[in-house]
């Protein structure tokens, strides 16, 4: 049995709006976070300096209000990085590299801020 | 047609600097070149996620293909920089080819430093090293670590999540000693070894009969490039405040840059994201004609087990360290001290403290020994 096994993963879509309106859905793997499927889909809006490290606070979105109970909650960690969003912090703030993809998440909606940093 | 801006090197720092070139509005050719053969990655992950298996190594590209077209950002990876004539403006590429430049910018970063004389040692800085690491480990059933610091740690963590046997040498009498004070030094060891892992310090004598060995212990900047085309060089492509070299076309960004740090009063050289981002950004910055001084407070991070450390500052040539929080709880922070004012601090699991430090380290370190001991105390109102 190998340590670092690849199985081929299922993807959900989801839909990245920009702050313009611009809107796109794209497939993102069961497994990878909201941030990822931004980032390998050059999805703008999405900074992503750390890498997912949650420390930069520069892949913030606002997750559209009906999605918002199909996530877990909000971490110490992630509380303490929302702190530091460039743009302003709503109810509906997230970090997009701390929301894993389930399948559950099939449809997710959100929102990118017109600036990360 | 303008000659624009080349990039010699395409880590972090380099990726970095074509992006912000991009975002700052920069509308010339902007070449990142780069001479490993696929596309710009990530590193941190090789020894966090990757070698724990958490995160799959084909998943670290900084960005996919068809950014780099869509944002004209041309890309030549498989590609050296093989010298620089700083008269016609030009490089000249290993292999054949040259490209002119408006302005150069060094992102050249380290090598390992490798240990003379020992055969079959594996080394951690890039996605090909981190494969053959875990290709090792596959069939090791012990794991013998040469130095203590972030990467020989973070392997050795992972190693032994993997249920591997793993030891450590560490010739300092503690880990990470450059980067963190005793008492984190002190907590580190503990947790290691609560998981199995053993220890030898004061000692660079590894069991040759391991498995497999890995050595963390270091890197070297790469400054063949710009020494051979005249830059000033020591410990590092020397660069002012504004991160120029001793030519005012040429740039010298992340790992391989030695910069006047606002923090030590001295010469500084970094190996972290935060140095290659920022620096990158304040480059991109000047090139678009908002020169401003480098004045970054510097922070990084390490994994190790089910513990997250994050520094902001330099703590180098501290007084005083004061704990915040219990250190056996595994969520405290340390805050480290220079003639009463505080120039580090390190965070276990207290990520609130990491950011409220980054900011009171922005702004002069404004904090007694006594509030950062103190839990009632809410460090963000020093800030």
């Amino acid at each position: 049995m190998s340590l670092f096994s690849r199985k081929p993963k299922e993807t959900v879509s989801i839909t990245y709006i920009s702050h313009t309106g611009a809107t796109r859905a794209v497939p993102v793997p069961v497994g990878a976070s909201v941030m990822e499927g931004a980032v390998s889909n050059s999805i703008d809006g999405i900074v992503a300096e750390c890498g997912g490290a949650c420390l930069c606070a520069t892949c913030h979105v606002y997750v559209e209000e009906s999605c918002l109970e199909l996530l877990e909650p909000v971490a110490a960690e992630e509380e303490a990085m929302l702190e530091n969003t460039c743009s302003k912090r709503l109810p509906n703030s997230r970090l997009s590299c701390q929301i894993n993809v389930t399948k559950e998440l099939e449809g997710l909606i959100v929102r990118t801020p017109e600036a990360q940093q | 047609m303008a000659a624009g801006v080349v990039i010699a090197g395409a880590g972090q720092a380099g990726f970095q600097c074509a992006l912000s070139l991009r975002a700052e509005g920069y509308d010339g050719p902007v070449t990142l070149i780069g001479d490993e053969d696929s596309l710009p990655y990530q590193r941190p992950p090789l020894s966090k996620g990757c070698l724990s298996g958490k995160t799959d190594l084909d998943a670290i590209d900084l960005r996919p293909a068809a950014f780099y077209e869509t944002n004209r950002i041309e890309l030549r990876m498989g590609r050296r920089v093989e010298s620089i004539d700083r008269q016609s403006r030009r490089v000249t590429l290993a292999g054949g080819g040259d490209v002119p430049y408006e302005y150069l910018v060094l992102a050249t970063g380290c090598r390992n430093r490798e240990l003379p004389g020992v055969d079959g040692v594996c080394y951690l800085r890039t996605r090909e090293e981190a494969a053959a690491i875990m290709e090792r480990l596959e069939t090791s059933e012990t794991v013998a670590v040469i130095g203590g610091g972030f990467i020989g740690l973070e392997v050795a963590a992972a190693a032994a999540g993997h249920g591997r046997k793993v030891s450590v040498v560490e010739p300092q009498p503690r880990l990470m000693q450059r980067a963190v004070g005793p008492i984190v030094s002190g907590f580190f060891r503990e947790l290691h070894e609560r998981n199995g892992v053993q220890f030898a310090f004061g000692t660079s004598a590894v069991d040759l009969s391991a498995d497999m060995i890995v050595a963390g212990i270091g890197v070297v900047p790469r400054t063949e490039l710009a020494a051979a085309a005249g830059l000033t060089i020591a410990n590092g492509i020397v660069v002012d405040s504004r991160l120029r070299t001793s030519d005012d076309l040429i740039f010298a960004i992340g790992d391989c840059a030695a910069f006047p740090s606002r923090f030590t009063g001295a010469m500084l050289r970094l190996e972290s994201v935060q140095n290659a981002v920022d620096h990158a950004r304040c480059v991109a910055g000047a090139i678009c004609g908002r020169e401003a001084g480098y004045t970054a407070v510097p922070w990084f991070w390490t994994d190790q087990f089910n513990a997250k450390l994050q520094t902001a500052g330099l703590s180098g040539g501290f007084d005083a360290e004061v704990v915040r929080g219990v250190v056996e709880s595994g969520k405290f922070s340390v805050g480290y001290f220079r003639e009463g004012r505080l120039i580090a601090m390190d965070s276990i699991n207290q990520p609130a403290d990491h950011i409220t430090a980054r900011k009171l380290l922005a702004a002069g370190g404004n904090l007694t020994l006594h509030q950062a001991a103190d839990l009632t105390f809410d460090l963000k109102a020093a800030v």
